[in-house]
């Protein structure tokens, strides 16, 4: 049974009709636990990172270190289902900081995490604090995943409580250099763990 | 009575059923007003924080001041602590360019920035107070009911400053607190304003 309303139809063959409902569809919500990596593979545990969107938004919430050194909160891309997270990236980064006792205020471009064609994963936090408060936090835009023409664009944004009590806004950028499709992605804090947080992946129609 | 199409159940019992996708970005609140000191969520007049939702998103709409040259702040408060006097380190800085043409600017903005203050965060500065001048501009705030992390915030934004510039500015940082917050405010550092508010949940 269908459902119309003055010559619209609202429901039909058991789903909403196209245009009704609303635009941003939360797809995956993964909680990390002494985790060493959170993945959000295409096809597996719901996941859904294909052509059903051309836009998906990873919102990551009390990203927490095990390891209160200030490792770099990162990511990487897989063409092959999560076989492997090695996909070329070139990428810009800048970020401003602050300490809390104000002696550095700063604004600029960060050579050290920008990356230019190379495969291992892009920083977007950097030096997160690990101690009890202490946490990341921050949005990726990936622009059509599944395109089999295109070069991937990426755009984060990042907010964390550094190690030595500076709070840093870390702005990178930049393109996945592949025609394949990308259909994962892992998340991960280098060799710790990631002790706390939560990850929601939503598409975008 | 319930709608069934096609044997999967869509609504019923009073409900969208959970299988049917309803969004994941709710428009809680919208505040309008035009000639008030705070725009504040709170509970009162407007939704305050909850549990309900891990990340907040404020849209500011053609806020406009009654004062020229003013700037445009915000604070948060919880349930204990109701003054909006929270403990804030950040960090901001800006792009400008003026209708002259001839200057522009890209730079930390020291005088803008907090470390470990419990004042007000500006996130526009001098903003402009003849009719058609305004900002806007868009706050996402990380958990604020956490009871165990300090709660991180986001913003970025756009003004027509008094002299006739275009400003963006970039605002983060993170309110140094475990405890809940519950409620937020927003206002000029001088004169009342005229504005558009919308307040969104994400699950």
């Amino acid at each position: 049974m269908g459902l119309i309303s003055n010559g619209t139809t609202i429901f039909d063959a058991g789903s909403m009709a196209a245009g009704l409902g609303a635009s941003m569809t939360l797809i995956k919500k993964l909680t990390a636990s002494s985790s060493a990596t959170l993945s959000f593979v295409h096809g597996s545990s719901g996941v859904v990172l294909d052509s059903t969107y051309k836009e998906y938004v990873f919102i990551c919430k009390n990203m927490e270190p095990s390891n209160t050194g200030g490792p770099d909160f990162t990511f990487n891309m897989s063409i092959d289902t999560g076989s492997n997270y090695n996909v070329a990236k070139t990428t810009t980064q800048f970020n401003a900081r602050h300490s809390e006792d104000d002696g550095t205020a700063a604004l600029g471009y960060i050579a050290n995490n920008d990356l230019a064609n190379g495969t291992g994963f892009q920083i977007i936090a950097d030096g997160v604090g690990g101690a009890g408060d202490e946490c990341a936090d921050g949005i990726i835009h990936l622009y059509n995943p599944s395109s089999t023409t295109f070069v991937k664009h990426f755009t984060a944004n990042f907010v964390n409580y550094r190690v030595n009590d500076n709070a840093y806004n870390v702005f990178t950028s930049g393109y996945a250099n592949t025609t394949s499709a990308v259909d994962a992605v892992q998340f991960k804090f280098g060799a710790n763990n990631i002790d706390a947080g939560t990850i929601c992946l939503y598409g975008i129609a | 009575m319930g709608v069934i199409s096609n044997g999967t159940t869509l609504l019923d019992a009073g409900a969208i059923d959970s299988g049917v996708p309803t969004g994941a970005m709710v428009l809680i609140d919208t505040v309008t007003v035009t000639n008030a000191g705070n725009i504040t969520f709170d509970g009162s007049l407007a939704t305050g924080f909850s549990s309900a939702y891990k990340e907040y998103i404020f849209k500011l709409i053609d806020i406009h001041p009654a004062a020229t040259g003013a700037d445009y702040t915000f604070q948060v408060g919880t349930s204990s602590d109701t003054d909006f006097d929270q403990t804030i380190t950040s960090t901001h800085f800006r792009a400008f360019h003026n209708e002259a043409g001839n200057t522009t600017s890209l730079a930390y903005s020291a005088s803008h920035d907090l470390a470990q203050s419990t004042s007000a965060q500006i996130l526009f500065n001098g903003v402009g107070a003849e009719n058609d001048e305004s900002c806007v501009g868009t706050l996402h705030i990380f958990d604020p009911t956490s009871t165990t992390f300090v709660k991180h915030f986001i913003f970025s934004g756009t003004q027509y400053q008094q002299s006739d510039y275009a400003i963006a500015h970039h605002v983060a940082g993170y309110f140094n607190t475990t405890t809940a917050l519950d409620r937020i405010t927003f206002f000029f550092s001088s004169g009342n304003q005229a504005g558009t508010i919308k307040m969104y949940g994400i699950k």
